[in-house]
């Protein structure tokens, strides 16, 4: 009997924030702890709508953001995918959590929206201000995975990529969003669920006297059960040895960190996500991210219209940073420029992986406003 | 005795390395005992087990014992549990915490644990210092008394984690010293099994960093003054307000068998989904 399966996807209007929910919740997403702040709220409030229907969805509402985090680590730990949201100032409290995700391997995905700061900033402003802050905001060296999203379909499957990511590398994964994308509605496809991949964590075959949770293995990732599974084990924010137990020893401790970055460093090809846009003949090439990175994808339509060499580069994976595709660009093109919503947080690593071979333009809007396409033609063109 | 230390051996870690690191005259590990008789009565699993705890020489616990356990961060021991006892209510969520991870960086989070009425067993540890950091003062260190940033004495007045936690509707809140083993057995078992959250505040004495800078002259000292000053709380509340101050009120402070959030979580999902008659 031969019949041809209808495809499950469908079409709805949504906002960025409720594209991340669609995305969480197909990549496996079954808890939601956070604390509102604008301009991601809205994630929060579908979630709360949404994850009690299913079997096993847990939405709280925590007390504070730094207890939003910890909520989400510790179902992390008891075996669910689990995320959190959050903007700003919220973010800059999380820091020590992430660290602790980091050290302690837990998969989780942390959504920002950015808006302008510093501090309360302009709560429904856009900005891009939090780029190095999602990379080294929380103390102490760590590997970590930054992620960034310009469209609400993008919204959705970085949502999805940033799941994959965290359970196949036991490793916090952060979304950055910025308030224009998190709040523009528009038509996306929510793709049928066999349609899609999802990775999720290993669990171990061992018997658990044989288990070591932070063991030194090729993938430098552990096989990881839920707590509860029979597998005791001890979780612990000190640096700890193969076993999950506290240790100062040299080599230990060398070895450990040198795992944790190892172990996102050596698959750094799989986590880069770019998009390469009339980049075979560029002339001038644009590196741009998050919403800046739509307003560059017409200014290089507009160039193209007018006889001009320009390609774009968009970055949605920002850290590991995309450092060969920026590389190929930079000796490709004559000059390259890079807009963001910030005083430079990304033309510092363009500049840093530069070393003298291209021009390296930037436009740095902080005052709130998007960067418009006409903005970015004006300085492509001049070189 | 040789049977009850035998009780104990079974539950510790023999991979991981002793010595430990409290002092001589801790009391944590007199709770840890407790804590482990306690277990044991209660007949629960080791696997069932997740025993949580913050920063700090309480925060060192749950490396010894044979559970599954967590070293979280300063202060937000609870919230970890918050997401752990969620995840999956089947498991026992015990969360081990000192004064100063309970009420000061934590505080925030104690109240509201209490305020939702989780299902979880929560021990603090009051020793009423910073051990591990050296002996600073913490929200419970006595008005007047010294600690190395408060040389001239603690003008602050003093949090009782008890009566807070009472205040912000836990399910069960008690109190028991280390001198009280069996009490505190008793109580840490009902802290167990009932359901909500529940709280025990262990006075533990800390003679390296409080004793010595509050002129108990050996750790012997302190736990005689505990002895001697603690009084059962039906005592307690005859005595004249003036010499309440000067003793540790002990036994049960409240005691009631409301449902935990995660037990109400689930009759919601019931309710919302229809198959709730």
């Amino acid at each position: 009997m031969a019949t041809t399966k209808k495809k499950k996807h469908k079409e709805i209007f949504a906002l960025g924030n409720e594209a991340v929910v669609e995305g969480a919740l197909l990549a496996g997403c079954d808890f939601y702890a956070g604390y509102p702040i604008t301009p991601s709220t809205e994630i929060a409030e579908e979630m709360a709508r949404r994850l009690p229907h299913l079997e096993e969805g847990v939405f709280i509402q925590m007390e504070d953001e730094i207890a939003g985090l910890g909520a989400v680590i510790g179902a992390s730990l008891a075996g669910r995918k689990a995320m959190t949201a959050t903007s700003g100032p919220g973010f800059s409290l999380m820091q020590e959590h992430i660290g602790y995700a980091s050290i302690t391997e837990t998969p989780l995905v942390l959504v920002n929206v950015m808006r302008a700061g510093p501090s309360t900033g302009m709560p429904t402003s856009p900005a891009q201000g939090d780029v190095q802050q999602a990379r080294w905001g929380t103390h102490g060296d760590h590997p970590i995975i930054v992620l960034s999203a310009g469209d609400v379909q993008e919204c959705l499957e970085m949502t999805v990529t940033a799941f994959n990511f965290a359970e196949k590398y036991r490793t916090p994964v952060i979304l950055l969003l910025d308030e224009v994308t998190a709040h523009t509605r528009e038509k996306i496809t929510i793709p049928d669920p066999e349609d899609i991949y999802v990775c999720s964590r290993l669990l171990p075959s061992m018997p658990p006297e044989w288990y070591m949770p932070f063991e030194d293995n090729m993938r430098g990732v552990s096989a990881m059960p839920p707590l509860g599974s029979g597998y005791r084990y001890h979780v612990t924010g000190l640096t700890h040895d193969d076993h999950g137990y506290p240790t100062s020893k040299p080599k230990e401790v060398e070895s450990f960190i040198n795992r944790i970055f190892r172990k996102i460093d050596q698959f750094f090809y799989d986590i880069q996500i770019v998009d390469e846009i009339q980049c075979e003949d560029a002339e001038a090439c644009i590196i741009a991210y998050g919403c800046v990175g739509r307003a560059a994808e017409m200014a290089v339509q507009m160039a193209r219209q007018q006889g001009e060499k320009v390609g774009l580069l968009k970055l949605k994976t920002l850290f590991p940073f995309p450092r060969p595709f920026v590389e190929k660009m930079l000796r490709q093109c004559s000059s390259v420029l890079v807009p963001e919503m910030n005083m430079g947080q990304i033309s510092r690593e363009v500049k840093r992986v530069n070393q003298g071979q291209s021009k390296v333009n930037t436009i740095n809007r902080i005052d709130g406003q998007i960067i418009t396409p006409g903005e970015i033609l004006k300085k492509i063109l001049k070189g | 005795m040789a049977k009850v230390t035998q009780l104990i051996h079974d539950y510790l870690r023999h991979s991981k390395k002793f010595p430990h690191v409290f002092c001589p005259g801790c009391g944590h590990g007199i709770v840890l005992g407790s804590l482990i008789r306690s277990v044991h009565a209660q007949d629960i699993p080791k696997d069932d087990i997740v025993l949580v705890a913050g920063i700090g020489c309480s925060g060192r616990i749950p490396v010894y014992v044979d559970f599954n356990t967590v070293h979280t961060t300063h202060g937000r021991a609870l919230t970890f549990a918050t997401g752990i006892k969620l995840a999956n209510p089947r498991l026992k969520v015990i969360v081990i915490m000192g004064d100063g991870d309970a009420m000061s960086i934590g505080g925030n989070h104690l109240i509201h644990a209490a305020r939702r009425n989780i299902g979880l067993t929560t021990l603090v540890l009051n020793n009423h210092i910073y051990g591990m950091t050296g002996g600073q003062s913490s929200s419970t260190t006595p008005f007047g008394c010294y600690s190395t940033t408060t040389p001239y004495g603690q003008m602050e007045k003093e949090f009782d984690i008890a009566e807070i936690s009472k205040a912000c509707g836990a399910n069960f809140v008690a109190r028991a010293t280390v001198m009280q083993a069996n009490l505190m057995d008793r109580l840490i078992s009902t802290a167990l099994v009932n359901p909500g959250f529940n709280l025990v505040e262990a006075i533990t004495p800390c003679h390296t960093q409080f004793g010595r800078k509050n002129k108990y002259k050996s750790t012997v000292d302190m736990y005689k003054w505990l002895k001697k000053n603690s009084v059962s709380m039906e005592k307690y509340k005859e005595l004249p307000p003036e010499k309440q101050k000067d003793v540790v009120s002990t036994g049960v402070l409240t005691h009631n068998e409301c449902a935990g959030l995660e037990e109400r979580y689930v009759q919601m999902r019931l309710k919302i989904t229809g198959e709730a008659k």
